[in-house]
């Protein structure tokens, strides 16, 4: 794993010898291809050259970094209980336990020696949840769970699996796979982020259509805090008895205690899957489709709609093909959809979708979800390009490290809007977004895309990326955060909500009271106040 | 070309413009062919074209107007559909119907006309080309001050002529009623409104959806006169809030991401109506917009208006401006297509907005020669003017001197060059014949003539002869009266309170600002600012000197402080005798209808008794004013008698 970038270490975008963008390692259906159209569009996009490189920071040493502000006493302690630990440079930035009852152990010298813990899962959050808090003058442990990653039971009869919250969503998925069951549950981040963070902040899934988010698929779980450990006393799939205290749970950042162990549901591995992928002449047409499909409740396990920027993008990330015919082919699609059908290839945009299940079921629910696209235009394109579509998801964090390299920073942020909304609220923030890199000097044009991820009854989850080529900016991080800013304004003065699913870590937490009223605010610190009245979980995130 | 000359610059308006006369190609080549060039406007923010039965369509099928004809209909008895037919009919009564062959047409008469009338239009061309690319990147709201019936196409052609997107005009309905030339108005792009519309719920629904589908659609850029309607006295008028609401609102619900706003200052040497308008203010009833009319009125066109000046003013983004002043969020919790009362932030946010436009149309607006000249006649006694007449020399050189002062107020003064000061002087005059006349060496108001009437006039007659032309003459002093305003109430405080403390100046100052409020148009919440730029003028002038908390005469200030003090001083006479009809009339209650003669008799009264120095009390807008200001000071207060 890489301290200094996302992901594996073996796996990186590069510009080869010939100045062709190439994909390394093994791991993903891209790797070790060569992306030929990939150059062009970063310098077409952000005016980006191959020739002005500005390297990151290659490895970490002791120097570079402040030396730990320990807590003997606590120290000492904690070597007697025997949970491994360390304070070395490189681990700071990383790593520490193994059980429940070590979280317990831990938790109790921490408040006995006033020492603040911040857990510590996957590591994946984009909210600055695991930063530590500047004004903070104790001496902080990272609490990391990484360890805690087993799956302690499966039950058959009720279709659920009890889990230490450490685990990380691929492990969990593919221990479960070799049992014939999965969780369905897999966030963009599944690779590296671990089943605690995902309770710890509300996360959702791509298929959730199928399977729900992280709320729908808890039944049960074990939170440390240090008043105790707070857990229900059975495993009904529903209950009357007050507010869920779940739901104190669920979102809140690691600011009352660690999650440390969970019940949820699992489900038979489908028969089947297919991909699938929709072209629409314009946007405007493909949100009204995604609307029609939600009303008519016949989402596919997933459904996404990138707009043209995104559509122009994972076209610039298609590999060098192998045989001639299918550059072909490709012609003859091209021809097809913007000759033939007159789609503006700047307006058109794709939607990616995924069928589960059973076999005869997914074709029939497949033809129907074609029927309503058709009805706004849009024409089938293919499994390919739907699977590609996926792919891209897990590739494209990658790639902001390659953008990096070359001057270029970006970033993505989601949201939550009404389905009258989504369309005024996506032209709005990307239009902002522009608007605002201009004013503060940004000499290219930035990238600056949306796809709408999820749909549901009453309105849908929309992802924004920007990024833009930074030379010539003096403090281009400052800039940076201004538009981010500037576009979360823009999002909830269109409607939209502060986060879907990433969180308010301490990012957003400014707009908190004005998200959730004065009186939300009070009822969130007076259970802080109470699980937690000596901030032990001092991270400061979202109040 | 000519040059204006300004003295300070300020946000919405470009400096040194050059203004480029429009009419100079066309004395030079074909009408004809100008009417039938190739007219490809640069496509309005490059979106796809939508046509006018799909626009009207959408105004119909918006749920806002479905959920209005439902509550209409629950409230009234009658069907649904009955209440959407209805809608259906305003709108067809409503709706422009933009076609180029029209323009075209429009084009061809235009240029006709105008070249008939004007010597010169001038347009400020670096306006124009920063209209150009507004145009294609945000939506477009035009904003001009209307003067004259001759202001309605202008800009059209303007743009027909540069090869810029054509808008859509908001219009009033009695121009639709004209036969044939409604119909080529509504081809033109002019959209008709009703006046008066009162409580009518489906019309205000319909009006509100057309305006606002035509923001969202980016269908046209929209033109339309925020005044609400043509000033009788070339004075701004209030803002109304009602269409610019409509026009807003889609930004401030998140529909759309901005909305440009461009002031347009059309100024006229001499306006077509200028007769008309007097009467009407002295309680002659306008004659109905018809076509026969305006036939009749071509002899008009035989006579010399001098130039026009269109300034396109530099355009504002409503959303840089709102910032701060409007939480968007606010309709986050309701859906945005039901009826919802705007709240009193965004009625106050609109309200600003429209007096700021004001404002910029005043500063943007070209001052003549003629119009200083009006302003120094009119503080000269009426019966010098009738009788004895003023020397010539006199005037030339305090209008010179007035000049001066205009130009250090930052006035935006257009002077001719080229010609020496006293024959742009003479040709002012000349042009307005109607108005002045010069004979050995001396100045002469011009009397009505009527020359059916052989028997002699009665004093009451005489008295309205005289006024029509002193109202004239005022108009013509009002095109200039935003320059001078500020400073001139700062001087009547001055006087009145005989004061030097600055607190006690800008109490009074506050006083007048509000009583006035009708009469001059101030941005609500700028009191202070407005103060303060009236003693920095009043300073700049050299009239006062200034320190921390004091203000104090100059020498050197008399002059300019008796010119400001005597600007004003028509307008307190007015007003001081309207206070005392109120006093002096015995009733509590008085209709409308009774007031506005009865006033205009008890001024004929005073004015021939020579009580009352000030024809200008006559006018129906002063008093109208009046009615306003003490209405908002809670001195009177209006009623509705069943």
């Amino acid at each position: 794993m890489k301290w200094n970038g996302w992901g594996y270490s073996d796996t990186r975008f590069l510009f080869n010898k010939k100045g062709q963008a190439e994909f390394t390692g093994k791991r993903y259906r891209l790797s070790g291809l060569i992306i030929p159209g990939l150059k062009d569009w970063m310098e077409g996009t952000f005016g980006a050259s191959v020739q002005h490189k500005s390297q990151a920071t290659p490895i970490l040493n002791s120097s570079s970094v402040q030396p730990p502000n320990l807590n003997e006493a606590f120290v000492e302690e904690l070597k007697s209980t025997g949970v491994p630990y360390s304070h070395d440079a490189e681990d700071r930035v990383f790593r520490a336990h193994d059980c429940h009852d070590d979280v317990v152990k831990i938790v109790e010298l921490a408040c006995k020696h006033n020492v603040c813990l911040i857990p510590y899962g996957g590591g994946t959050s984009v909210s600055s949840a695991l930063e530590c808090p500047p004004e903070e003058t104790r001496s902080i442990v990272s609490l990391d769970t990484s360890q805690m990653n087993r799956i302690l039971w499966i039950d058959e009869k009720n279709l659920t699996a009890h889990v230490e919250a450490g685990i990380v969503g691929q492990d969990l998925e593919r221990l479960l796979n070799e049992s014939g069951y999965c969780t369905g549950h897999e966030p963009d981040s599944m690779e590296f982020s671990s089943l605690g963070g995902w309770v710890a902040t509300r996360a959702s899934g791509m298929k959730k259509n199928i399977y729900g988010n992280i709320e729908d698929l808890v039944v049960h779980m074990k939170m440390v805090t240090p008043r105790g450990v707070i857990e229900k006393s059975c495993q009904g799939p529903r209950m009357s008895t007050g507010p869920d205290i779940h739901h104190f749970i669920l979102g809140s950042e690691g600011t009352l205690g660690v999650v440390t162990e969970v019940t949820m549901k699992i489900r038979p591995m489908p028969e089947y899957q297919k991909y699938g992928s929709v072209v629409f002449p314009n946007f405007e047409q493909g949100v009204a489709c995604l609307r029609e499909i939600a009303k008519q409740r016949c989402a596919p396990a997933s459904v996404r709609l990138m707009d043209n920027e995104q559509f122009k993008f994972g076209h610039a990330l298609k590999p060098q093909v192998s045989s001639i015919f299918t550059s072909f082919v490709d012609g003859l699609k091209k021809f097809y959809i913007t000759k033939f059908k007159g789609f503006d290839p700047n307006r058109l945009c794709v939607a990616t979708l995924l069928f589960e299940g059973n076999r005869d079921r997914v074709l029939q629910h497949e033809k129907q979800v074609y029927d309503i696209a058709a009805k706004f235009g849009g024409l089938a394109a293919g499994e390919d390009n739907g699977q590609r579509g996926y792919m891209l998801t897990f590739v494209i964090a990658y790639l902001r490290d390659l953008g990096m390299d070359y001057y270029v920073i970006g970033e993505s942020f989601e949201t939550s809007v009404p389905w009258d909304r989504v369309l005024d609220m996506c032209r709005n923030v990307k239009a902002r977004i522009v608007h605002e890199c201009k004013e503060r000097g940004v000499q290219f044009p930035p990238l600056s895309t949306c796809r709408v991820t999820q749909t549901y009854d009453a309105g849908a989850c929309v992802y924004f990326y920007f990024a833009f080529n930074y030379r010539g900016l003096s403090d281009p991080v400052h800039v940076y955060e201004q538009v981010e800013h500037a576009a979360r304004e823009e999002i909830l003065a269109s409607g939209g909500s502060l986060s879907h699913h990433h969180g308010v870590g301490k990012l957003r937490k400014a707009w908190m009271r004005e998200t959730i009223s004065n009186v939300g605010m009070g009822m969130l610190q007076s259970v802080k106040d109470y699980v937690d009245p000596a901030n032990i979980f001092g991270n400061r995130n979202l109040l | 070309m000519t040059h204006t000359y300004r003295g300070s610059g300020r946000a919405g308006l470009y400096q040194d413009e050059e203004f480029m006369d429009i009419l100079e190609e066309r004395r030079r080549t074909s009408d004809l062919g100008h009417a039938l060039r190739s007219f490809k406007p640069l496509p309005y923010l490059g979106a796809p074209p939508c046509s006018v039965a799909e626009l009207n369509q959408a105004v119909l099928d918006s749920h806002f107007l479905r959920h209005v004809a439902r509550e209409v209909a629950m409230e009234t008895g009658s069907s649904v559909e009955e209440v959407r037919e209805e809608a259906c009919g305003i709108l067809e009564e409503m709706s422009q119907n933009l076609q180029l062959g029209f323009i075209r047409l429009m084009g061809y008469a235009l240029t006709k006309v105008l070249k008939r009338l004007f010597t010169s239009v001038f347009v400020n061309m670096e306006g124009l080309s920063t209209l150009q690319q507004a145009m294609q990147q945000t939506r477009v709201i035009l904003m001009p001050n209307h003067r004259s019936y001759v202001d309605f196409l202008v800009i059209s052609y303007i743009m027909f002529t540069y090869d810029l997107p054509v808008p859509v005009i908001a219009a009033g309905i009695p121009l639709a009623g004209m036969k044939l030339i409604g119909e080529i108005l509504r081809r033109s792009g002019a959209f008709f409104i009703r006046r008066a519309i009162g409580s009518d719920k489906l019309y205000w629904a319909v009006l509100s959806e057309y305006v606002k589908t035509i923001v969202r659609k980016e269908f046209a850029p929209m033109e339309f006169y925020v005044e609400g309607l043509r000033s009788r006295t070339l004075k701004s008028v209030t803002p109304k809030l009602g269409m610019m609401h409509m026009v807003l609102e889609p930004y401030f619900k998140g529909e759309v991401f901005d909305i440009t706003l461009v002031p347009v200052s059309i100024s006229y040497d001499r306006v077509l109506e200028e007769s008309l308008l007097a009467h009407e203010l002295l309680g002659v009833p306008k004659p109905k917009e018809s076509t026969t009319g305006l036939l009749k009125a071509s002899k008009l066109l035989q006579d010399n208006y001098g130039s026009m000046h269109v300034n396109f003013g530099q355009p504002v983004s409503v959303r840089q401006l709102c910032e701060g002043k409007i939480n968007r969020c606010q309709y986050n919790l309701i859906p945005r297509d039901l009826p919802q009362k705007p709240t009193p932030e965004a009625q106050a946010c609109v309200s600003w907005l429209a007096h700021l436009i004001v404002r910029i149309q005043e500063e943007g607006s070209v001052i003549s020669p003629w119009s200083l000249m009006a302003c120094l006649l009119l503080q000269a006694p009426v019966a010098v003017l009738t009788e004895d007449g003023l020397p010539w020399q006199q005037l030339t050189e305090r209008t010179l001197w007035l000049k001066r002062l205009a130009l250090d107020f930052g006035g935006h003064l257009k002077w001719p060059g080229q010609v020496s000061d006293s024959d742009v002087m003479s040709s002012s005059a000349a042009i307005h014949h109607s108005v002045v006349h010069q004979k050995a060496g001396r100045v002469y108001l011009v009397q009505e003539e009527e020359p059916e009437r052989r028997r002699a006039v009665s004093a009451e007659q005489s008295v309205m002869r005289t006024g029509t032309s002193v109202l004239m003459l005022a108009s013509y002093r009002n095109q200039s009266l935003h320059v001078f305003v500020r400073p001139a109430l700062l001087t009547t405080a001055l006087d009145v309170t005989n004061s030097t403390h600055k607190d006690e100046l800008f109490a009074f100052f506050s006083f007048l600002q509000d009583l006035f409020s009708s009469e001059f148009i101030f941005i609500p919440g700028k009191l202070s600012e407005d103060f303060e730029e009236a003693c920095s003028l009043l300073k700049k002038c050299g009239a006062v000197h200034i320190d921390q908390q004091e203000v104090t005469l100059s020498h050197m200030g008399r002059e300019t402080l008796s010119f400001l003090k005597a600007l004003i001083q028509p307008f307190i006479d007015s007003y001081q005798m309207m206070f005392r009809y109120f006093c002096e009339q015995g009733a509590q209650v008085i209709t409308e209808k009774q007031f506005l003669p009865a006033v205009r008799t008890l001024a004929t009264k005073l004015l021939l008794s020579g009580e009352l120095h000030t024809y200008e009390a006559l006018s129906s807008d002063t008093q109208k004013n009046v009615l306003s200001a003490l209405q908002r000071l809670e001195a009177v207060t209006k009623m509705r008698l069943e």
